[in-house]
C-alpha cells in the first residue's frame, strides 16, 4: 500500500503541474509593446519632397491659427488642463496605444479591416456567387471583398494620401510655425516625448483626416468604428498635451482636402470593373484554348468565376499602363511539354512529402482567406522594423507609400500576368497534388506572393540597408513556402519573384529622387 | 472511461485497442448549418492504445494514446496524420451506499493530456487536434436498481494556450502573437440502461460547451479558437463472454444533434480489451459488470 501511496503522489503531482501548465492565460500581442515614437530626425525639410498626386502644397487652405495669447488658444489649452488633472487608466492606455504613431496604428487599423472582410462570398442556392456592390455595402456578402489585389490597392491608396496629406501639412507648419501647448504654457504636461516640430497643423490629425476619408471609400461598412478611431486619437493628443482643438481640426481638414485627390483618382482608376463578366470569363479561356494552351478552371465547388481578373487594367502609381505590358513576363512552359510536367511533378513531391517545417513555412506565409493577405503581411514586416528606426511621421508615410505602391502595382502586373496566360493550378493539372493551404481561385503563372514579396524586399532593402539579406531572404521564404504548400510551381515562384523585384525597383527609384534621402 | 461508473478490482491491468471513425458532411458556422463542396465528407479515423490499471480497491489509473488520421473527400486540402495527445486519467470510487437492491456511488476524476507530437492545430478541420494541453476534473454520479443504472457526471476542462505556425490571425480583431488563447470548456455527459454480470447496454447523452471563443463568420475558416458546441446522443455495447471472461468487446455509435462550429458528425467505434491480475488471481464475473 505504501508503494501505490508513493505512485498516488507522483501521479497527483504530475497531474497538477499539466493543470498549471493548461491554467494560463496570457497573450502578449507584439504591437502592443511599441514604445512611443520619438522621432530621431524631424525632417523638417519634408515640404520639399516629392508627393504623390498633390502638385503645390501651398493651394490648400489652411486658415492661420488663433494667435496664443487669444481667449481661444487659452480656451483650447484649458481643455487640455482639464482632461490632464484627472487621467484614467483607460484615458492613459490610450495614449500610450497611439503615442506609437499615427502612420504605424492608422497602417494597423487597415490591416485589421482588411483581414476582417477578406472572406469570399458564400454561393447563391443555384450554385453562383453574389458579388459585393459598393453601391449597396451592407448587403451580402459585404462590400468589400478584401482580397490581395484589392488589399494591396487599399493599402497603396491609404498611405499615399497620408504621405501627401502629411508633406501638405509640413508645409503649413512651416508657414504658422506654432510651438506645442506644453511649450507655451508650463502647467501643461507633455505625456509623450516632447516635439520640436510646429504643431500647427497637427500631423496626427492630417493623417487621421486622410485615412478615414480613404477608408470611408474603401470600406464603407465601417464608418462607424473608423470615425471612432480618428475621434479617440484626437482626444489622445488632447490628454498628451502634444496639441490643442485647433490644431487638430486644421489637421484633420487638410488631411480630407489631399485624400479627396486620391479618392479621386481611386474612383476612375478601372479597379470597380475588375470583376469582369460571363463573357470576358469565357473568353478567358477560349483565348487560351485557341493558343494549344490548357486553361484554368475554378478548383471550387461550386466552381467561382475567377478572383479580378481585369486588375491588371488597373491604373498604377509608379509607372504607366504600357509598362504593364512591357513588364509582363514571358509565357510559362506549354501545358503539353515535358518541362510543364516535371514542374508539376515536383509539386506532386512537396505535396506528398511535407516536412513539419514546410508545413510552417506553408502556414506561416499562407496569408489565405480572413488573413491581411501578403502585402499586410509585408507591412507588418515593415511596421516592425521601421519602430526600430526612430523615424518622424512624414517618413513613416512616405516609407509606406514606397511600399504599398509597390505592392499595389505588382498586385497589378501580376493579375495582368495571370490573366494574360490563364495557367493551370498543380491541382488542376494532377489532382493527386494536394494542398498544405487553400487553393487560391485564381490561375497559377506566376505567383502573387513571389512578385509581392519580392517587390515588398527590394523596396525594404533599399530602405534599411544594414539589414542585409534580410528582407530577400524572407521573399525567398515566402515564395518557396508556396511550393511546400504545393500552390504553386517553381517556375510560378522564380519568375513571379524576378517581376516583383523589377516592380520593387521603380519605387526604389521613385526614392533615390524624391527629396527624402536614406534618413538613415 | 472517465465518465462511467465502471471500475477494475486492484492489481488488475486492462489493455485495450479502440477504432473508431467520425465524419461529418453538414457542419455548423456559427449557427448557420451548410456543407461545403470543397471538403465533402470530413472523416477522422482514430486509433486509441489504452491501458487501465487497478491502483487500490477505487482508485484506478488509464492512461491513452491515440493515432489519427484526417481526411476531406473532396477539395485539395490535404488530409493529417499522427500520434494526437497521451491521456492519463485517475478515478476515485469515493463513496458507495447500498440499501437492498439500490447502490448509489460517487466518483470523481482527474484526466490531463498533453500533445506528444507537433501537429498542426491551425488546420481546421484537419487538424489531429487543438495542440494544447487539457486538464478535466469530473464528478460521477452512479445509481443502480438491480440490473438498471443511471449514470451522470459533469466536467470542466481548462485548456492551455497554444502556439501555432503564423505570428498573427484575425479572431473578431486581428492579434499579433502567435500564442492563441482556447476557451475551456464544460461537460455533461447521462447514461443510462443495463448492466449485468456480462454486458452493458447504454444510451448516452453528452453536452459539450466552450466557454468563450468565436464564431466561424459566414464562409470563412476556422481557427482552433472558435465556439465550439455540441449535444449528441448514442448508444454503448460493452460485453465479455462467459467462457473467456478476460476479453471485453465495445461497440458504440454516437451522433451530433446540434452544434455550432462542429460538424455534425456520426462517429462509430469499436474497442477489444483484456483484462488480467498481476498476482494471478482469476477474474470472476460480478453483479453488474464488474467491481462496482
Amino acid at each position: 500500500m505504501k508503494n501505490y501511496a508513493r505512485y498516488i503522489k507522483l501521479l497527483t503531482l504530475s497531474i497538477l503541474i499539466l493543470c498549471l501548465a493548461a491554467c494560463k492565460k496570457d497573450l502578449i500581442d507584439r504591437t502592443s509593446q511599441y514604445p512611443a515614437l520619438t522621432p530621431a530626425n524631424q525632417d523638417l525639410n519634408a515640404d520639399t519632397w516629392k508627393t504623390v498626386l498633390v502638385a503645390d502644397p501651398s493651394v490648400f487652405t489652411v486658415n492661420a491659427p488663433d494667435a496664443t495669447n487669444s481667449p481661444a488658444y487659452v480656451a483650447d489649452l484649458n481643455e487640455i488642463k482639464g482632461y490632464q488633472r484627472n487621467l484614467s487608466s483607460a484615458q492613459l492606455a490610450i495614449i500610450k496605444y497611439w503615442s506609437a504613431g499615427a502612420v504605424l496604428r492608422w497602417n494597423e487599423i487597415l490591416r485589421n479591416l482588411v483581414a476582417k472582410h477578406n472572406i469570399p462570398p458564400y454561393q447563391n442556392l443555384d450554385g453562383s456567387y453574389p458579388a459585393p456592390s459598393s453601391a449597396n455595402p451592407f448587403a451580402y456578402p459585404q462590400f468589400p471583398f478584401s482580397n490581395p489585389p484589392y488589399a494591396a490597392r487599399a493599402y497603396a491608396y491609404v498611405s499615399a494620401a497620408q504621405y501627401d496629406a502629411l508633406v501638405t501639412a509640413y508645409h503649413f507648419k512651416k508657414v504658422y510655425n506654432r510651438s506645442a501647448p506644453y511649450v507655451n504654457d508650463a502647467n501643461i504636461q507633455a505625456l509623450i516625448p516632447k516635439s520640436s516640430l510646429p504643431s500647427y497643423p497637427s500631423e496626427d490629425a492630417v493623417v487621421a483626416g486622410a485615412s478615414v476619408e480613404m477608408m470611408k471609400l474603401l470600406f464603407p461598412t465601417e464608418i462607424a468604428f473608423i470615425e471612432q478611431k480618428a475621434a479617440e486619437e484626437k482626444l489622445y493628443r488632447i490628454m498628451a498635451g502634444a496639441n490643442v482643438r485647433g490644431e487638430l481640426d486644421a489637421g484633420e481638414t487638410l488631411g480630407k482636402q489631399v485624400a479627396d485627390l486620391f479618392t479621386a483618382r481611386a474612383r476612375t482608376d478601372k479597379a470597380g470593373a475588375a470583376i469582369g463578366n460571363q463573357a470576358y470569363w469565357t473568353k478567358l479561356q477560349t483565348q487560351t484554348a485557341a493558343k494549344g494552351e490548357q486553361y484554368w478552371i475554378s478548383l471550387e465547388s461550386p466552381k467561382r468565376p475567377p478572383m479580378l481578373p481585369l486588375f491588371g487594367k488597373v491604373k498604377p502609381f509608379l509607372f504607366d499602363t504600357l509598362t504593364v505590358a512591357a513588364i509582363r513576363p514571358g509565357p510559362p512552359y506549354s501545358t503539353n511539354s515535358p518541362e510543364f510536367k516535371q514542374a508539376n511533378d515536383e509539386v506532386l513531391h512537396y505535396s506528398q512529402h511535407a516536412t513539419r517545417e514546410n508545413i510552417a513555412q506553408t502556414a506561416f506565409w499562407a496569408d489565405g482567406v480572413g488573413t491581411y493577405t501578403p502585402p499586410g503581411h509585408w507591412n507588418s514586416i515593415a511596421a516592425d522594423e521601421f519602430v526600430k528606426q526612430n523615424y518622424s511621421e512624414v517618413r513613416w508615410a512616405r516609407n509606406f507609400a514606397l511600399l504599398n505602391m509597390a505592392e499595389m502595382d505588382a498586385a497589378i502586373v501580376c493579375w495582368d500576368t495571370k490573366y494574360f496566360y490563364f495557367n493551370p493550378r498543380p491541382s488542376q493539372v494532377n489532382d493527386q497534388i494536394k494542398t498544405l493551404t487553400g487553393i487560391p481561385n485564381f490561375p497559377s503563372y506566376s505567383s502573387g506572393h513571389s512578385n509581392f514579396s519580392a517587390a515588398a524586399a527590394a523596396v525594404l532593402t533599399y530602405l534599411l540597408p544594414d539589414r542585409g539579406s534580410k528582407f530577400n531572404d524572407l521573399a525567398q521564404q515566402a515564395a518557396l513556402s508556396r511550393l511546400y504548400g504545393a500552390i504553386h510551381t517553381r517556375q510560378d515562384i522564380e519568375v513571379g519573384l524576378t517581376t516583383g523585384a523589377k516592380v520593387g525597383q521603380y519605387a526604389v527609384n521613385r526614392a533615390q529622387n524624391d527629396g527624402a534621402g536614406s534618413g538613415n | 472511461m472517465e465518465n462511467d461508473g465502471i471500475m477494475i478490482p486492484k492489481n488488475y491491468l486492462c489493455p485495450g485497442l479502440m477504432y473508431s471513425n467520425s465524419s461529418w458532411t453538414n457542419y455548423w458556422e456559427g449557427t448557420f448549418k451548410r456543407n461545403n463542396g470543397n471538403l465533402g465528407t470530413v472523416s477522422t479515423k482514430e486509433y486509441n492504445l489504452m491501458v487501465t490499471y487497478g491502483l487500490a480497491k477505487n482508485l484506478i489509473v488509464t492512461a491513452g494514446l491515440p493515432y489519427i488520421t484526417t481526411n476531406a473527400s473532396a477539395g485539395t486540402l490535404e488530409g493529417q496524420k499522427g500520434l494526437q495527445d497521451i491521456s492519463l486519467n485517475i478515478k476515485w470510487k469515493a463513496l458507495q451506499f447500498v440499501a437492498g437492491k439500490n447502490k448509489l456511488s460517487f466518483l470523481a476524476s482527474v484526466t490531463g493530456s498533453a500533445p506528444i507530437s507537433n501537429y498542426e492545430a491551425d488546420f481546421d478541420p484537419l487538424s489531429l487536434g487543438s495542440h494544447s494541453r487539457n486538464f478535466t476534473a469530473r464528478a460521477v454520479i452512479d445509481y443502480v436498481y438491480g440490473k438498471y443504472f443511471f449514470t451522470g457526471s459533469g466536467a470542466y476542462t481548462t485548456r492551455s494556450d497554444i502556439t501555432i505556425d503564423r505570428n498573427s490571425y484575425f479572431t473578431t480583431v486581428l492579434i499579433y502573437s502567435n500564442q492563441v488563447v482556447l476557451p475551456n470548456m464544460s461537460n455533461y455527459n447521462f447514461r443510462t440502461g443495463y448492466r449485468s454480470k456480462y454486458f452493458i447496454a447504454e444510451a448516452i447523452a453528452d453536452i459539450s460547451t466552450s466557454l468563450g471563443g468565436f464564431d466561424i463568420t459566414k464562409n470563412n475558416m476556422p481557427f482552433p479558437s472558435n465556439r465550439m458546441n455540441m449535444t449528441s446522443v448514442g448508444a454503448n455495447l460493452r460485453y465479455r463472454f462467459k467462457s473467456f471472461y478476460n476479453l471485453e468487446l465495445t461497440a458504440s455509435d454516437q451522433y451530433v444533434v446540434s452544434g455550432r462550429n462542429m460538424g455534425q458528425s456520426n462517429m462509430i467505434m469499436g474497442g477489444v480489451s483484456y483484462i488480467f491480475s498481476l498476482k494471478s488471481d482469476k477474474i470472476t464475473p460480478q453483479a453488474n459488470y464488474y467491481k462496482n
